[in-house]
């Protein structure tokens, strides 16, 4: 690691008049400037070497954990191998240098890659049909409950259907993404094994009912088994069901959503799909619907005509969510990641995270408690409780910070918010057993410091670049910007 | 020995340790809350797995089923830019402690994407000409919607009013986000606003606008300050470098696209949307948002900050679902900016006005081709053609040339045309001459 104390930003660096690329002349006669009233008199940026450039990226790229440097046993954000070849094929020049309002005759093969990728997610999720369109998880939310509502709106001009429902255990994108959309949201609370509590759902079962946004297998990494009671109970109440494709990771190849009982359901290519999380996007959230809303999915969507492929709205369409296709780079890579493991691979991949999930959970359940413990299984991650440790005045935070310190990344913090000091660990398919036992090991260190050396915990971490950082301070004084003057 | 996957952690051996201990037969097992009938493993439409060599093949192949790109002789704007993409930026970016960390929510171990957002934002300001910038949107249209809902929450009016001359790939992503809230947007052409006091949350204006001219900036933010709304203005940042700041003509809230800074063109995406303010509004900013603190040892250090706005913290009532910031593109751009430099972002930015001049003088000059724009512009302008564009851009293909965009629909044989430092004067001769034997 880097002396942090010697990181300078750009500014700090930055010298008269250097540069760090040479750039062709202009060679064309020189026209007339605007009047000067129009033109910027200065602007401040950095001016540096190459080298400069160099040096200061590669310095700051080693302050961070990553997937590549690092076990990531992040909960909830599927942190699993981003496979190098991917990168490679989306840079190749005939898909990266291609303009997107270029004539469809002339970018058939994109077009191509779109139209079976959209199948590839369709068979996946079974469902009808997928728009690529929406360019992250939270945007397919948006676009899934947008046709939620356009569907009651043409079913009836006078509509009442204005409520969502949302389990207490689900990501705040979802109610944000029902708010958004003009929608009031209700809480479900869940029940004494961390399922959803079918009394108040039918409660709230009535004509107001727009639908409800479910996450499967829920945030606390189980899955409901009275999935297909609660969407007819949705359903015939005259409301449709929404699906959080975040744990997908958990279900791909062992059982379809679309066969569940699911109305449209978003995916994340980052998570489930090995797209490259990049520090925080860009990430792509296909949306998959069943037959009662094709005709309201967001354009564009690839169909194929006698082996041409072209862009299409449907006909009740919720629109466009961005100016162009969405994030085609994303896509590409997804597609690669789909045809590497075939039909075969996947159902291993979903085999894989759960088996290594659920050891996790029975070597560490002596040390931690499980935040639902009735449950004898998880799937794709377990979420873990500091309520013991807490005793010894040690948080859930303090272990993860900790964490930190023995080279891992924390596991998702106090989320979901029905867990006392929640720890959240999702493993994934691409660790081995090997990394799972000295991430354990350390797990069972410092369920040990807790007990014996708690101040190391308050303290921690101690081996990263910076400690632990004034939050207050960041909030009550912003500072956002380098000064220039 | 069953199939192994490379991308798939445990050996076989391994494997079998996990169900030992889980004592159970087969992972079978661990899928038993789904209830029976709905285990489907059909996967009928997925191919069987590939190796790498053939995943390369295979891609190569598609890809060259796509035009064979080559941006020196594409002339196609509109939105997304061809320009040259320096080494550093690639080869930077696509480090795998970049690439492949997540949002850095535990500031000890992301300082390097925390400290690279900072810079960012730090660039968008100056650029813009603002007082603070998020971390980054999804994208130029939908961060413009964002803004239009920033100035409704700002305002508490659900009204906004909005040039014609905005693109209408950005009218189309302004609807589909605004409709669903009940939220009425009036298009006024650019000489007939015609704003009442308190009517509108904000007056969106496109700089330069769809058509490439810069509209009456200081004249439409009076208009909409008098009438007690915000300005907001979705700016190309790059023509920021060479034009007046939409911060100095006083804008409230300025957004725009970010691609043109370093970020390969690549179909439509991934981009980035900017987003900046003044900082009285600061916290009715939608996104994720960086700042500069101390660590307990005292040393300066990033985090994350005002995260109460955020739909992880506040739920339904955060300012924006947006749960992403793009920073993979931030991070590009940041690359960018810092390797061009002030002289090297002038000069491009030059660069693309004077291409764009000398090619709007040399086509024009073409009989039956007329020039438009009568404002100033800086490298789009739009040419009213003799004949349709469809033709003529079915010509240009022939000789491997990408025309400018078909915009009959809106202006009569319109084709907008776009230049930047890619071109050489021989390259725009060469599409003035075949625009001559079009006819």
């Amino acid at each position: 690691m880097s002396e942090y104390n010697k990181m300078p930003l750009l500014m700090d660096l930055s010298r008269k008049d250097k540069f760090g690329v040479s750039l062709s002349d202009i060679d064309v006669p020189l026209s007339e400037l605007p009047e000067s009233s129009l033109l910027r008199e200065d602007i401040q940026l950095p001016e540096l070497s190459q080298l400069d450039v160099v040096r200061y990226f590669t310095n700051l790229s080693q302050m961070n954990y990553s997937i590549d440097t690092q076990f990531y046993p992040l909960g909830s954000c599927t942190m699993k191998y981003n496979p190098k070849i991917n990168d490679q094929l989306a840079s190749l020049k005939g898909f990266s240098n291609i303009h997107p309002l270029i004539e469809e005759s002339l970018v058939q093969g994109s077009l191509e890659l779109m139209f079976n990728l959209q199948s590839y997610l369709s068979n996946i999720s079974g469902m009808t049909a997928t728009s690529l369109s929406t360019m992250a998880g939270a945007q397919g939310e948006l676009a899934g409950v947008l046709m939620i509502k356009a569907f009651h709106e043409k079913q009836s001009n006078s509509s009442k259907r204005n409520v969502i429902l949302i389990p207490d255990s689900a990501h705040g994108t979802n109610p944000a993404s029902a708010s958004m959309a003009g929608f009031s949201v209700k809480s479900i609370p869940s029940d004494q094994n961390g399922n959803m509590d079918i009394d108040v759902l039918k409660e709230n079962a009535n004509e107001n009912l727009a639908g409800i946004m479910l996450t499967l297998p829920s945030t606390l990494g189980l899955f409901d088994n009275q999935i297909v009671d609660i969407c007819n109970i949705v359903h015939e109440a005259g409301g449709l069901v929404y699906g959080d494709g975040a744990n997908m990771n958990a279900w791909m190849g062992q059982t379809k959503l679309g066969d569940l009982g699911f109305d449209v359901i978003h995916i994340n290519l980052h998570k489930t799909f090995s797209t490259p999380h990049g520090g925080g996007g860009p990430g792509s959230g296909p949306v998959c619907v069943n037959d009662t809303l094709l005709n309201y999915l967001p354009g564009p969507v690839v169909q194929r005509n006698s082996n041409v492929y072209e862009f299409v709205e449907m006909p009740d369409t919720i629109g466009h969510l961005g100016a162009f296709h969405g994030n085609f780079g994303v896509l590409v890579r997804a597609y690669c990641y789909i045809r590497a493991l075939g039909k075969e691979g996947i159902p291993e991949v979903s085999k894989n995270a759960v088996m290594n999930a659920n050891y996790i959970m029975n070597k560490l359940k002596h040390a931690y408690d499980i935040g639902f413990d009735n449950r004898s299984i998880c799937m794709h991650e377990v979420v873990f409780t500091a309520r013991k440790q807490k005793q010894n005045g040690v948080k859930g935070l303090d272990i993860a910070k900790r964490l930190l310190d023995y080279g891992y990344h924390a596991p998702t913090m106090y989320f979901p918010l029905i867990v006392d000091e929640a720890l959240m660990v999702e493993p994934t398919e691409s660790e081995s057993k090997n990394t799972l036992d000295k991430f354990i090991d350390a797990m069972l260190q410092i369920a040990d410091e807790c007990e014996n050396n708690s101040e190391l915990l308050h303290e921690a971490p101690h081996n990263t670049p910076v400690q632990r950082l004034d939050e207050a301070l960041a909030a009550r004084q912003p500072n956002l910007k380098w000064s220039t003057k | 020995m069953a199939k192994q996957f490379p991308y798939i952690g445990n050996s076989e051996i391994e494997q079998e340790a996990i169900l030992e201990y889980l004592g159970i037969k087969s992972a079978e097992d661990l899928f038993v809350d789904i209830p029976k009938e709905y285990r489907d493993s059909n996967l009928s439409e997925i191919p069987s797995s590939i190796s790498e060599m053939q995943l390369v093949e295979h891609l190569t192949l598609l890809s060259e089923k796509n035009i064979n790109p080559n941006p020196s002789k594409s002339f196609i704007g509109a939105g997304a830019y061809h320009h040259y993409i320096p080494s550093t930026v690639l080869s930077l970016a696509q480090r795998g402690e970049f690439l492949t960390s997540y949002t850095p929510y535990q500031a000890e171990v992301s300082q390097g994407t925390l400290q690279v957002t900072y810079e960012l934002q730090s660039l968008i300001t100056e650029l813009y000409g603002m007082d603070v910038a998020n971390a980054g949107m999804y994208e130029g249209g939908s961060s413009l919607a964002e803004a239009a809902l920033m100035a409704c929450r700002v305002k508490n009016i659900y009204k906004v009013a909005c040039l014609s001359t905005i693109a209408p790939r950005y009218k189309e992503v302004l609807r589909s986000y605004l409709a669903p809230q009940s939220i009425e947007i009036v298009f006024m052409d650019t000489n007939d606003v015609d704003m009442k006091k308190d009517e509108y949350a904000c007056l969106i204006v496109q700089y330069p606008n769809f058509y490439g001219s810069i509209e009456d900036m200081r004249a439409l933010s009076d208009t909409a300050h008098k009438s007690n709304s915000l300005f907001v203005v979705s700016a190309d940042p790059l023509a920021a470098v060479m034009y007046k700041a939409p911060g100095d003509y006083g804008a409230d809230i300025v957004v725009g696209e970010g691609q043109g800074l370093g970020i390969p063109i690549s179909f439509g995406g991934p981009y980035i949307g900017l987003f900046a303010c003044k900082s009285e509004y600061l916290r009715q900013m939608p996104g994720r948002i960086v700042g500069k603190t101390v660590d307990k040892r005292g040393d300066s250090a990033f985090v994350l900050t005002l995260q109460t706005r955020e739909q992880h913290i506040r739920r339904e009532r955060a300012t924006s679902n947006i749960c992403t910031s793009e920073a993979l593109m931030g991070l590009m751009m940041t690359i960018y900016v810092a390797t061009l430099g002030k002289s090297g972002l002038q000069q491009v930015a030059s660069s693309c006005f004077h291409n764009a001049h000398y090619a709007a003088e040399q086509i024009s000059q073409i009989d039956g081709f007329e020039l438009i724009n009568s404002q100033p512009f800086f490298n789009e302008f739009v040419i009213a053609c003799p004949i349709s564009p469809k033709i003529i851009n079915k010509k240009l293909i022939e000789v491997g040339i990408i025309g400018g965009l078909d915009i009959s629909d809106q202006i009569d044989n319109g084709i907008l045309f776009c230049f930047t430092e890619i071109h050489s004067k021989e390259s725009i001769d060469s599409l003035v001459d075949n625009l001559k034997h079009v006819n």
